[in-house]
Order: structure tokens, then sequence, then C-alpha cells
């Protein structure tokens, strides 16, 4: 079997724990979130949660845990859609050429680079989801330790899915373009309503009917169903809205992420087989 | 070479043409380059050189006309093409935050050379290139000179028949280029075949077993340097008058000149006998013509003189050709 992949993803890991700044701070971002607008945020929330009434013997789940989840897919999201810069750098300034010419097929450029993307996943979530448990992010609560490793393996397998589906479609847009700036413009300009419109930060329910609906095309939102059922469990109260994630949920969530990673990856394939290098 | 045995051709080239839109960036062209030789095409920037050589590499789609490379097709069969060749890009083709054995071993890697064999010979060509001491270093912290023999190393990985070399010392200084030449003749002695593009005339001069001549697309002449220089004749005198306009017709009534252009050095002559035995009559018909010689001057034809004289102009080897710069230098410390 060809496994030349193995090989860009070497090379793209490399330069990921080249670069401490960067690596550190990619991993402290996210601890800041739930530091600051996590502690900010669940004081005022956890009020206005107590005045909601709910069904009598169930408790409310505390805002920082509710938020958490959502951190860890908003680490993924950013983290991601940034995961195809690198093959800017590699068309102007690097290895592109290289590779082009090379015997290897060209997917193995996008199956590389995704792995990488789903690898810093991992390594983030994880990140967070210590430093959470120490935040007083009660996750995985009611769990034995049996429980608890499958619920990680869930989680990292809905945030890997989601990771390399965002490096896919990030690479694929990266190919098109020349520059940086370009790039720049392109994934802010992506991340803020992707991060907004989902249920990361509060329910989706009272959303306007658009948003709502744009929220129900947004793979962070089946991201986050994933991580809440896997990390919170199936079936708790947050902000006063009962959560229920039923098996049929979960799978209809997971689904959605692996059709969204596969035309992904489809839009990047046409991208690298059409890819044009100065 | 060997004369007289059959030469075997390692590279045929057929009939070939490419467009990008309205320009035809190569236009027809046909010519075959030799086992063991090293072949390099002469041309100014935009002649067609790095289109061709990118068709042959396979970077560009073959839209017209027949190329094979060591018996391969290179429409049909891209793969065995990749395999067969080693390339350096006329752009700096590396990453400048990965080391000088990293860039070597992920090229090991994606050629899917075997572990112990791509060990082997990452030492061994880090030998050929004076590299061994920056094996660790790396890629922004060398000089133009260092990633150029750094690339040169990785194209010879998978030990090619044919390297492919573009535009091999554009941007480095004179001694560096002096290295760079002997680098390429080491390997060319090793029994590599080289196919070269330049623009520089003293680099083609120097390195080639044959030249060809590429302008606007077309191949103008293909032969030896040595086949190429004697063929413009015997010696090249540069005329300047007080009126090189109306001296240009006086000069072509002399038998023994052949050819009469203009060059940023006056008037250039040349002639079908000893230079020095058609300066008098010079100096005759200009004197007659009631001009005044300014300046005369005799010498050797060089590749500059059959540059000139086979495509009418001159390559001008300045700063500002649309040579692009080489990345990697915005960050130079």
């Amino acid at each position: 079997m060809r496994n030349e992949f193995l090989t860009v993803y070497w090379k793209e890991m490399i330069k990921f724990f080249r670069f401490k700044s960067l690596l550190i701070t990619s991993l402290l971002q996210p601890a800041l979130w739930m530091g600051f607008f996590g502690i900010a945020m669940s004081s005022n929330f956890d009020r206005l949660s107590a005045m909601y009434s709910i069904s009598p013997g169930m408790e409310q789940i505390g805002y920082l845990t509710f938020m958490g989840a959502g951190v860890i897919a908003m680490t993924a999201l950013f983290t991601s859609l940034y995961g195809g810069m690198s093959l800017i750098f590699d068309k102007n300034f690097g290895l592109m050429k290289e590779m082009i010419v090379s015997p290897m097929p060209r997917s193995h450029i996008i199956i590389g680079l995704g792995l990488s993307g789903l690898t810093k996943g991992f390594i983030q979530s994880m990140i967070i989801m210590v430093f959470g448990v120490f935040m007083g992010v009660e996750f995985f609560s009611a769990l034995d330790p049996f429980g608890i490793i499958i619920s990680i393996l869930g989680i990292l397998v809905f945030v890997g899915t989601f990771s390399s589906g965002f490096v896919f479609l990030s690479a694929g847009i990266a190919l098109r373009l020349e520059t940086h700036e370009g790039m720049q413009a392109i994934m802010t300009l992506l991340s803020m309503p992707l991060f907004f419109v989902s249920n990361a930060l509060y329910p989706v329910d009272a959303f306007p009917a658009a948003l709502k609906a744009l929220s129900i095309v947004n793979p962070l939102t089946y991201l986050i169903n994933g991580i809440r059922c896997f990390a919170i469990g199936p079936d708790f109260y947050a902000l006063g809205k009962h959560y229920a994630y039923t098996a049929e949920v979960i799978s209809i969530s997971y689904t959605a992420l692996l059709i969204f990673a596969v035309i992904a990856f489809a839009f990047a394939m046409n991208s690298i087989r059409n890819v044009k290098i100065n | 070479m060997a004369g007289d045995n059959v030469i075997k051709k390692i590279i045929e080239v057929r009939d070939l043409k490419h467009n990008f839109g309205d320009l035809q960036a190569v236009d027809n062209i046909s010519f075959e380059v030799y086992d063991g030789e090293i072949f390099s095409f002469l041309g100014p920037n935009g002649a067609g050189k790095s289109t061709t050589i990118n068709i042959l590499i396979t970077l560009l789609k073959l839209q017209e006309g027949i190329a094979t490379i060591a018996g391969n097709n290179v429409q049909r069969d891209p793969a065995a093409i990749r395999k067969s060749i080693g390339i350096v890009f006329q752009n700096e083709v590396l990453d400048r935050d990965l080391t000088v054995w990293e860039i070597l071993e992920f090229h090991g890697r994606i050629y899917q050379i075997p572990k112990n064999e791509r060990k082997e010979i990452i030492e061994e060509l880090l030998n050929v290139v004076d590299l061994e001491q920056k094996r660790d270093t790396r890629i922004k912290y060398l000089s133009g000179g260092m990633k150029r023999r750094l690339e040169i190393a990785r194209g010879l990985m998978t030990r090619p028949k044919v390297l492919f070399l573009d535009e091999p010392t554009v941007g480095l200084d004179p001694q560096t280029r002096l290295k760079i030449w002997d680098y390429i003749r080491d390997i060319n002695d090793s029994g590599t075949t080289i196919f070269l593009t330049t623009h520089y005339m003293d680099e083609a001069d120097h390195l080639s077993d044959r030249i060809g001549i590429i302008d606007k697309g077309k191949i103008i002449t293909i032969d030896s340097p040595d086949q190429l220089k004697n063929s413009l004749g015997r010696d090249v005198i540069y005329v300047n008058t007080s009126d090189n306009e109306k001296a240009k017709p006086l000069l072509e009534k002399i038998t023994s000149i052949y050819d009469i252009s203009e060059s940023v050095k006056g008037i250039a002559l040349l002639t079908a006998m000893d230079g020095t035995m058609v300066m008098p009559s010079i100096l005759d018909v200009i004197k007659e013509g009631g001009l005044e010689i300014i300046s005369i001057n005799l010498k050797k034809p060089t590749m500059d003189d059959v540059f000139v004289h086979y495509t009418g102009k001159e390559i001008r080897n300045e700063p500002t050709d649309k040579v692009h710069p080489r990345p990697g230098h915005h960050g130079r410390r």
C-alpha cells in the first residue's frame, strides 16, 4: 500500500512542534476563553438559569460545563480552518512543486494534511478537557473510568472527522488562492458566522428562523451535539432547556459530519488536480 | 561522448507545441538529447525554455507533439517519467523551516526509496555537495549557493537517468556559479545526462556538449559550442564610426565580410578570412566615405556573437531581466 501521505503528515507535524511560541499560544488560547469568557459568562448565565423552571428531580448543569464543549469545538474549528494555510506557503515558497512532479498521488498531499489537522485537533481537545476539569467544568461526572475512556474516544471521533473536514475545506480554498492575505480574509469571514450561528455558547432554539436554518447546515452544531452527549450525558438541562441526545440524534450528527468531510475532501481533490504553481 | 558508436538518444522531442492562450510559448520544436551529454537550451527569458522543461517533467500537460524520456512517453506514462528524472527548478523549491536533512529525507520518502538506501544516499550526496556540516541547519540560514547545492543533491537522490536544471545559477555570485558548474560537470562525469536551460552565454559555452539556441518558441540551431563559434567565420570586428548608419552600406561592399549587425559595441562584422587582413580595407572604405573611425576592435567569436548572429539580438544580463526573484531571500539574515 502506498503510504506517502505519512511523509506529508511527518513534515506537517515537524513544523507544528518546531515553533514553540505558536504551539503554546494555540494551546493557551482556548484556556483563555474558558478562563475569562467562561467564568464571566457563567456568573451571569447561572443566575439566569436559576430562573427557569425545569422538570422536578432534574438538575441544571453549570454554564461553564455547557460552554466547555463549545470551546473544544471552537478550537477545533479555528485550528482546522487555518490548516490549509501551509499549502499557500508550499505553493509560493515551499515544496508543492516537488510534490506535484513526484510519483506520489496528489490525494496523499490532502490526506496527509487532513491527518495533521486531526492530530492537532486531538491534542488541543485533550488539553482543554484537562484544563477544563481544573476550572470546574463537570465533564464525565456520572461515569466510571471505562465510561470515561469510551466518552473521550467518542469525542475524538467527532473532533477528528470535523477537523479533517475543515482542513480539507481550508486546503481546497488555499490551493485556489495566491496570497496569505486573501486566505486570512476568507477564513476570518467564515469563522465568525460558523461560530456564532451554532450552539457553542447558547441554545439555538430561540434563534430567528433564518439563523436557525443556518445552524442546521453548520457542521459545528453537529460536532457540539456529539461532544455534549459524550462529555455531559445524553440527557441534561442547561439554560432552562432540556437536551436529550438519543442514539438517533447522535448518528444523524455524525453522519452529517461525515458527509461534510467527504464533500470537503472532494473539493480539495478538485483543487489540487487543477492547482496552478507560479 | 563516444564518436563512432551508435549514439543513444535519451530524450526525443518531435513537433512539440504549447500555447498559453494567445501566446505560442513553444512553436513546433524537435530535438534530441543523447545519453551522457550535457545539453543546454540557450535563450532569453520567455523563449520557451522553461515551458519545454515543464512539459518534459510532466508539470505542464503536453498539448501537441511527442516527447519521450528513456523510452517512456511523457503523455502516456508520466509516472515512469517522474521516477526516471531529477529536477532542479528555476525558482527555489525548499521549505525554509525544515533542515537540510529533512528536505532530503522528505524527498527520499515521497519517492519511496527504502530506508537503508535512503540513509546511504543522503550521506553520499551531502558529501558530494559539501553540506555535511549543514545537515541540521534550517534552510532559512543557508546561503543562496548552499540552497542550490542542496536542490541539486535532492535532484540526484533517485539516481536519475536525466537531471533537469532550469537556470541553475540565476541570482548567484560569480564564485558560487563556478562551484556549481564544477558540481554539474562532476555529476555528468559520473554518467548522468544533464539537460539545462540558461540565458547566460558563458554558462552554455562552458558546460555544454551541445547547445540549442531557442528564441520565441523556436529552436534556431543546435550544435556544439565550438561548431557554433566556428560557423561564424574567422573573427569578429567591432567598428564605431562618426555615423554608423552611413558606414553600414559602405562596409557591405567588402567581400570578405559576410555578416553585418548592430551591437552595443558598435557595428559587428563577421569575417570570412583572418580579421587582421580585413582591417585595412575597413579603414579605407570608411575614410573614402568621408567618415571617421572612433574605435575598432578585433576578437574571436564568442557565444554572444553566435547568439546575436542567430537571433539578431543580444541577451542583456541585467538584474532587470524578468527573472523571478528567488523566494526565501525575503527573510535573509
